[in-house]
């Protein structure tokens, strides 16, 4: 065999843990704030719960369950009849009680799976399960790594935030199709109004992956193949593209090593973003024993009930096909309009009010875009969609034209925080009137003899030069349309 | 008032906030339920420089209900012992036998109440650590059923277990300060609304006419002979006022002593995990390996720092709860503990309470029972079965041996504390 076919004939198999902060508004035992301010004062969101006080106790939020139940939901898991928590048990200096609560063998969801497009393909995951538990604190290393530290300190204000890890199926077979599932993933979380991507630590992701030989994955059952590869567990992996970069990576690493005859390690590795390279853990990772056991603290929780009584929001997909349908849009501007819950509210609230093609511009290529130019979010103006829906309202009823409207309105409303019409009044950029026009029309036929003789002995240029004359004249605010042809009135009479 | 017993590990006063059922009156309370701003050291060098922030649930109803706190009282190092000698902070003499254990781990509580340093006290029960004392030192003990006291701020030992309970000189007494203490609290899941009729003080009114007395020969054959006539005398005294004795049969209380000691000790050892150090206990030292990062090995220095007793029921506990050894001993107590709840609903079947001695031998002297754990383990067997069950129990006083005191045991269905008070209090 040469090393070339050796190429072909390897897959990757990869699994996925992902772990994601539930949007609740208190954690998931206590009734401490989740909502971490930006500048806040290291444990100043704790109690005796959720700093793990000897004899405090832990009150589970039905806020958290809940939000457990709409994604199972989404991802057409079953619900138990009766949900309820166990304790891991090991020791970290961030987890409180040395132990954390999370479930076990009867988790809120099991058995789902979540469809996504990779390469124009439509590919579906197996989700084994998907259970609630408790967030640690956060280490600080005082003057460096947790290697060079002088000491490290501890906050416990993310403790007990509410966490959901999901796990696949080792359904994946390349790190493309891991970033594709896990926006996906993430799209559907914060349709369901359970996660917020912007946060800070929102999405973890430890991945297991394989190499192994193309041919067993054509049956049914790869379990036997996978029995014989060993397998890494990356681990560190914080975003969509690190996911690919550190899969994409790990992939080729053990390819490497299986085509050049040697063994690939089982072991736990480290996703280095900054070096872009997976890194050995290097201490000898003996078989974990959490040494699980119910949280006898919680009683069950029936939720036998839960799924028919929670209502979830429409899902990407569906309103994707609607906004096609109902808005007459092409797939393009249907995906961008319906990419965050935010944006596509907002089309509908502005779509009901205008034009639906109109909308479609303004929200998907022109309010989008900009964002999108300045690294934002509609999230990050959600407070000022009103002040977006005038400006589109001064566009419509041709108050003041697009080419401002889209050049400096928008561009100052976000750059400076101005509303529309304050825009509209400091540039001076009301349409003109017609004797306006007509005005500056004549004036600059008087001022600029030779373009005039240049017009009249048939060169159309000058006529270009006499606009852009008109159009200095009326600082913009003049319709270019309009000018061209009062001009031609003019020097045809 | 003296001093003698060293029943408390620390003395100070907290003052009620209200005025209530309990005004006027003094209350001790064991030392691993929370008291803000005064140390709360579960009998451990772990926790000795502890001050917690919040008061227990328990002990803000003492201070709404008029109660003036006067210390907190001495135990077995975080509940584990039946002697109150493995407290980090000594041993507590027996004020009813001198020269004796008080019994454990609540002792200092009921050597508080029994040498009149206290009206009442608190203390609490994992398998045995309310009623044992209260035996041992000639008072009254109540171990609640499971989820009728908030266990929020009880520092955790075998949390599925526990219960805290009162101690009193008087079956009326202890059923005062359970009324008062009783109840569901929204900080802890497991204390729940019941329906049973919670006036506890009436019920000490010492009608047992037509009360059927259950009597599980298991929980008599073994029991020193000295015990055994005490216990006889009581039941004698029951038929007297009209009750009658029915004999029951327990046999899974053969595995019980068993089945509990796996359970608590696997709980055990994951509630004082959190005892790493890093928080608690004294500062790691500063080793090489801590400083180079390897903070598994500074957990393990401090944790150094428990006592015997506690490290012997740590370690088995992470033994019967690891891999390969979780489905032969862990599950298989859960399996034991099902059945043992099982054999009390049969006998419930046939009598209104079951009746045995609480401790089947009288007090140990001070110092002898240390070696041998095992010995300490057996003293249980009457009283852990009921921990498994949840069922609630009373220990009253019933005579004395040559060694001191005996107690009687009454256990009662779930949230039915009621039948239990009524019959302790026709023989006291
Ligand atoms: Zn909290």
């Amino acid at each position: 065999m040469t090393a070339q076919t050796a190429e072909r004939d390897l897959s990757a198999v990869i699994g996925l843990e992902v772990h994601v902060q539930l949007e609740t508004d208190t954690k998931i035992f206590c009734g401490c704030s989740t909502d971490a301010a930006d500048d806040e004062v290291p444990n100043s969101r704790v109690c005796p719960t959720c700093l793990g006080l000897p004899g405090a106790l832990p009150v589970l939020n039905e806020g958290a369950v809940e939000a457990g139940v709409k994604v199972g939901k989404a991802i057409d898991a079953e619900i138990p009849e009766e949900t309820s928590f166990h304790r891991k048990n090991y020791y970290y200096p961030d987890l409180p009680k040395n132990f954390q609560i999370t479930q076990y063998d009867a988790p809120i969801c099991a058995d789902g799976e979540l469809a996504f497009r990779v390469d124009g393909e439509e590919r579906t995951v197996n989700i084994r399960r998907a259970h609630l538990e408790e967030d640690p604190g956060s280490l600080q290393h005082a003057g460096g790594s947790i290697d060079t530290a002088d000491y490290t300190l501890v906050d416990y204000n993310r403790a007990g935030t509410p966490l959901m890890e999901i796990v696949t199926e080792p359904d994946f077979r390349g790190a493309d199709e891991v970033r594709a599932f896990l926006a996906k993933l993430e799209e559907v979380l914060e349709y369901l109004g359970v996660f917020d991507a912007s946060r800070d630590g929102s999405l973890r992701v430890d991945a297991n992956l394989s190499i192994v030989d193309s041919k067993t994955l054509d049956g049914d059952d790869i379990s036997a193949a996978l029995e014989d590869a060993n397998r890494t567990e990356v681990k560190n992996i914080s975003s969509h593209r690190g996911a690919q970069q550190a899969l994409a990576y790990e992939e080729t690493r053990q390819k490497n090593a299986v085509r050049r005859g040697r063994e690939v390690e089982q072991e736990t590795r480290h996703w280095d973003e900054s070096r872009g390279i997976t890194v050995s853990m290097r201490s000898k990772e003996e078989e974990k024993d959490y040494r699980y056991f119910r949280e006898a603290d919680l009683p069950p929780l029936r939720v036998s009930g839960w799924k028919e009584e929670i209502a979830i929001p429409e899902l990407p997909d569906a309103r994707r096909e609607r906004f096609r349908g109902e808005y007459d849009l092409s797939a393009e501007s249907a995906s961008k309009l319906t990419s965050t819950k935010q944006v596509a509210d907002f089309y509908e609230t502005v779509a009901a009010e205008f034009d639906s093609d109109l909308a479609a511009t303004w929200v998907a290529d022109n309010l989008l875009g900009e964002l999108n130019y300045r690294d934002m979010q509609v999230t990050d103006v959600e407070g000022r969609l009103d002040e977006f829906t005038r400006l589109i309202d001064l566009v419509d009823g041709e108050a003041i034209t697009t080419k401002n409207a889209e050049e400096v309105v928008l561009r100052r409303m976000l750059d400076d925080g101005l509303a529309p019409d304050a825009v509209v009044e400091a540039e001076g950029l009301g349409k003109t009137d017609d004797n306006a026009v007509l005005a500056a029309v004549r004036e600059a036929i008087e001022e600029n003899p030779d373009a005039v003789d240049d017009y009249e002995s048939g060169e159309e240029g000058a006529l270009n030069f006499l606009v852009g004359q008109v159009m200095q004249a009326t600082s913009g605010s003049a319709d270019p349309g309009t000018v061209n042809e009062r001009l031609r009135a003019e020097l045809d009479e | 008032m003296s001093s003698d017993t060293d029943a408390f590990i620390t003395r100070e006063e907290i003052d009620p906030t209200d005025e209530g059922p309990l005004s006027g009156r003094t209350v001790a309370v064991k030392d691993n339920i929370s008291t803000a701003g005064v140390p709360t050291t579960c009998g451990s060098a772990m926790l000795a420089d502890y001050v917690p922030p919040y008061d227990a649930t328990v002990v803000e109803r003492l201070k709404d209900a008029g109660a003036r706190i006067v210390g907190k009282t001495n135990m077995d190092e975080f509940g584990m012992g039946t002697t109150t000698e493995t407290s980090a902070f000594g041993p507590t003499d027996n004020p009813a036998a001198p020269g004796r254990v008080p019994g454990g781990s609540s002792g200092g509580s009921a050597a508080a109440v029994a040498a009149g340093e206290a009206d009442l006290a608190l203390g609490s029960d994992t398998g045995g650590s309310v009623r044992c004392p209260a035996a041992f030192c000639g008072v009254v003990g109540i171990k609640p059923t499971y989820g009728l006291v908030s266990r929020y701020g009880l520092v955790a030992y075998a949390n599925s277990l526990e219960q805290i309970g009162p101690i009193a000189p008087t079956v009326q007494g202890a059923a005062e300060l359970l009324e008062v203490i009783a109840g569901p609290d929204e900080r802890d899941a497991t204390t729940r609304e019941h329906g049973a009729e919670t006036a506890y003080a009436s019920a000490a009114d010492g009608d047992v006419d037509g009360l059927t007395i259950g009597v599980p020969t298991e929980l008599v054959e073994g029991a020193d002979e000295a015990v055994v006539e005490q216990f006889e005398a009581a039941l004698e005294d029951f038929r007297v006022q009209g009750a009658e004795t029915v004999e029951v049969s327990l046999p899974s209380v053969e595995t019980a002593v068993q089945a509990y000691y796996v359970i608590a000790m696997g709980e055990a050892s994951s509630n004082l995990a959190r005892f790493d150090g890093v928080r608690y206990g004294p500062t790691a030292a500063a080793t090489d390996d801590a400083e180079a990062g390897n903070w598994n090995d500074a957990f393990a220095a401090v944790r150094e720092g428990f006592g015997e007793e506690v490290k012997r029921r740590i370690l088995l506990g992470t033994y019967a709860l690891s891999a390969g050894y979780h489905d032969k001993y862990y599950d298989k107590a859960q399996d034991a503990r099902a059945w043992v709840r099982r054999d009390f609903a049969e006998a419930f079947e046939t009598a209104d309470v079951i009746a045995s001695p609480t401790m089947p031998v009288p007090p140990f002297e001070l110092g002898e029972s240390l070696d041998d754990p095992l010995q300490m383990y057996l003293a249980d067997a009457n009283t852990v079965p009921v921990n498994l069950a949840n069922l609630p129990a009373i220990s009253v006083p019933a005579g004395e041996t040559a060694e001191g005191p005996v107690g009687l045991q009454l256990v009662g269905e779930a949230f039915d504390e009621r039948t239990i008070i009524r019959a302790a209090s026709a023989v006291e």
